[in-house]
């Protein structure tokens, strides 16, 4: 069995009953659209993060965010998740639920995930604490006070480390991880959430190749079950995965298409592609 | 892997924690009770009532330091004004100790206290009305404090007020308190606070026994509270609230509000506080505006800093070992231990940033190699 098998077995289980019921809400995806991004703009201090940004991303898709450094990328990502208030413009995750005017934990609550560029874990707790937490159950004060695992949360956890991979580490405290074990700890703490919508911010900084290769393979098995947008610098890994990529440049979409379009286009080339050829 | 389960269950470190600190806490109190109450007074294991009294208000700002631990040490909420839930848990107690001296006061009101009567008012302010009851005190004592904790908490956390800036103003929050408490229009006994007490639920406040009691009952209180403490902090919210520490971003982005575990948090410390106050004035027999004063807070954020900070028991060890040296060093040297409490603040913080605990933890001491790394290796 190869590597990919036992990654798409355990994100498959996923969707076996293992996972304690507590369903999100209802997402309206009639129209095969997930996310709606309309009319964007963004600006701290006069400086146009964000410029009249449309984006649409279809349900199940494995979407690829490129763009230079200050193109917009987190601030799109920190906007969908209820960080920053844009300007103007509009965020509707399905056709009926309106992301702005909500908090960090409701849209988190809702079935998005997010990782951040620098790998964010709770790094004085042992990595089955974080997975722990991060876990989709309720998230309420009086729950937590009282929350006992069960046997079917303790084997959902187990699973998700023999996917990312960290078995042996359980319990080691997530800061005496290294760089990449960190990013695999804060997929894992997604994957566990069982999001619909998954944010990921330069997943494979700082791994091995190897790493990059395994990383590269969960997102790509991730796909289809739930939607995945990925944000990388690194093009090697963003052609191994993507299917579909979207250039921001200077706060809008320059670009969109298969990775050939993208590559072929003259703009992208002129402003982006071209710093590497 | 499964005996992880166990290990997540907030009874587990009930266990393994809990019976050392009580043993010792409940050891010392009751064999320096027994000494006191039945040892003639020229033994030399007899124990003085003012040793009594002395160990009682210690316990008193153990669980002050308690308090502070749980927000600071926990959940990196540094308050510089935990002091003023301490003094408002003082006051409840005080108002009813006042209501209690009955019409044994100087000018012999039977309802009015004292001071009242020296500012020639006519009838008992409303607010004041009811402390005749101990119950009522009582749900003061936990109503009032914890009110403006919810308050304060609710509108800090919810706009994002942390780090120095909370620190701030908690600081005036005890600050503004103390300069209130002051006015003698307050009703609260101005400058001179509230005194002269003479029983409490009957029992008279000078005699040996009831102040003993009142030690066992701070001792009591102490351990309740670090048995809770314990329970919560080792349950999952006791994790979350740690995952507020270090990375409250991460915590919002799956799923919690972590405002509202702030804000209950501090709720809880906050009464904690207010409870010690109101062990502590029947001991100490005076509530002043002076128990508001900003220094006060800020020395309990030391007793926590010596002891080693999100322990529980670090805090505590703190503020007995800072408290004994305040003893022993106001009455050598009085002027100087100012300097001396600064002198140990820097120091502890530069050489011992885990406080008198971390000694142990990272056994730094030859004494504390031998139990760890066996563990760790299975």
């Amino acid at each position: 069995m190869t590597m990919f098998d036992t990654v798409k077995q355990a994100v498959q289980s996923l969707h076996t009953g293992l996972l304690p019921e507590t369903k999100h809400p209802d997402i309206d995806i009639s129209h095969q659209v997930l996310l709606y991004v309309e009319g964007l703009s963004v600006s701290f201090d006069g400086f146009k993060a964000l410029n009249d940004l449309n984006l649409y991303i279809n349900d199940g898709e494995l979407r690829c965010l490129i763009g230079a450094n200050g193109a917009g990328k987190t601030t799109l990502m920190d906007v969908i998740t209820g960080k920053t208030r844009p300007d103007m413009g509009d965020v509707y995750f399905g056709q009926t639920i309106d992301l702005l005017g909500k908090t960090e934990a409701e849209i988190a609550q809702l079935g998005i995930g997010r990782k951040f560029q620098k790998p964010t874990v709770f790094e004085e707790q042992s990595v089955f604490a974080n997975l722990e937490l991060a876990m989709k159950v309720n998230k309420g004060i009086t729950s937590t006070l009282f929350a006992r695992l069960s046997p079917s949360e303790l084997d959902w956890i187990s699973q998700v480390l023999d996917t990312i991979g960290l078995k042996s580490h359980y319990r080691m405290l997530a800061g005496a991880l290294s760089h990449g074990q960190k990013q695999w700890l804060e997929i894992g703490m997604l994957l566990i959430a069982d999001p619909r919508l998954m944010l990921v911010d330069e997943p494979v900084a700082g791994m091995t190749a190897q790493e990059t290769e395994r990383t590269a393979e969960l997102l790509t098995s991730l796909a289809g079950e739930r939607t995945v947008v990925v944000v990388e610098h690194d093009m090697e890994f963003v052609r191994s995965i993507a299917k579909t990529v979207t250039v921001l440049h200077q706060g809008s979409v320059l670009a969109e298409g298969s990775m050939s379009d993208v590559q072929n286009n003259p703009a992208v080339i002129e402003v982006y592609l071209g710093e590497e050829q | 892997m499964s005996t992880i389960r166990n290990q997540f269950s907030s009874l587990h470190d009930l266990r393994e924690k809990a019976p050392v600190f009580l043993a010792v806490l409940f050891g010392i109190s009751i064999y320096a009770s027994a000494c006191n109450l039945w040892l003639p007074e020229d033994s030399i294991f007899y124990v003085s009532t003012y040793t009594i009294t002395l160990l009682g208000k210690y316990l008193c700002y153990a669980l002050l330091a308690l308090a502070v631990d749980v927000v600071w040490g926990y959940c990196g909420i540094l308050s510089l004004g935990h002091g003023a839930f301490f003094a408002l848990g003082g006051y409840t107690m005080g108002m009813y100790l006042m209501r209690q001296i009955g019409d044994r006061g100087v000018y012999g009101d039977p309802i009015l206290p004292d001071f009242m009567v020296f500012l020639n008012w006519q009838e008992l302010p409303w607010f004041w009305y009811g402390f005749d009851h101990f119950w009522v005190a009582i749900l003061a004592m936990i109503l009032v404090p914890g009110i403006l904790a919810f308050v304060f908490g609710w509108l800090a956390f919810r706009s994002r007020v942390a780090g120095v800036y909370l620190s701030i103003m908690t600081q005036a929050l005890t600050y503004a308190l103390m300069l209130a408490f002051f006015r003698n229009e307050m009703g609260f006994g101005g400058n001179n606070g509230l005194t002269d007490f003479k029983d409490l639920l009957g029992f008279n406040l000078q005699s040996d026994s009831v102040r003993v009691a009142l030690f066992l009952c701070s001792a009591l209180v102490l351990a309740l509270a670090y048995c809770l403490s314990l329970l919560i902090m080792s349950s999952r919210f006791g994790r979350v609230v740690v995952g507020i520490r270090d990375a409250e971003d991460r915590a919002r982005f799956i799923g919690f509000k972590t405002e509202n575990y702030k804000v209950w948090l501090f709720v809880y410390s906050a009464i904690l506080a207010a409870i010690a106050g109101a062990l502590y004035v029947p001991q100490v027999g005076i509530i002043n505006p002076g128990e508001f004063s900003p220094l006060n807070s800020i020395e309990v954020v030391v007793w926590v800093a010596v002891g080693g900070r999100g322990t529980l028991y670090g805090a505590i060890a703190g503020a007995l070992l800072v408290n004994y040296a305040k003893t022993r060093f106001t009455a050598v040297f009085p002027e100087a231990w100012l300097f001396a409490l600064g002198a140990l603040f820097v120091g502890v913080t530069v050489f011992l940033p885990q406080g008198l605990v971390g000694l142990f933890k990272n056994k730094k001491l030859p004494w504390c190699n031998r139990k760890k790394t066996g563990e760790e290796q299975s």
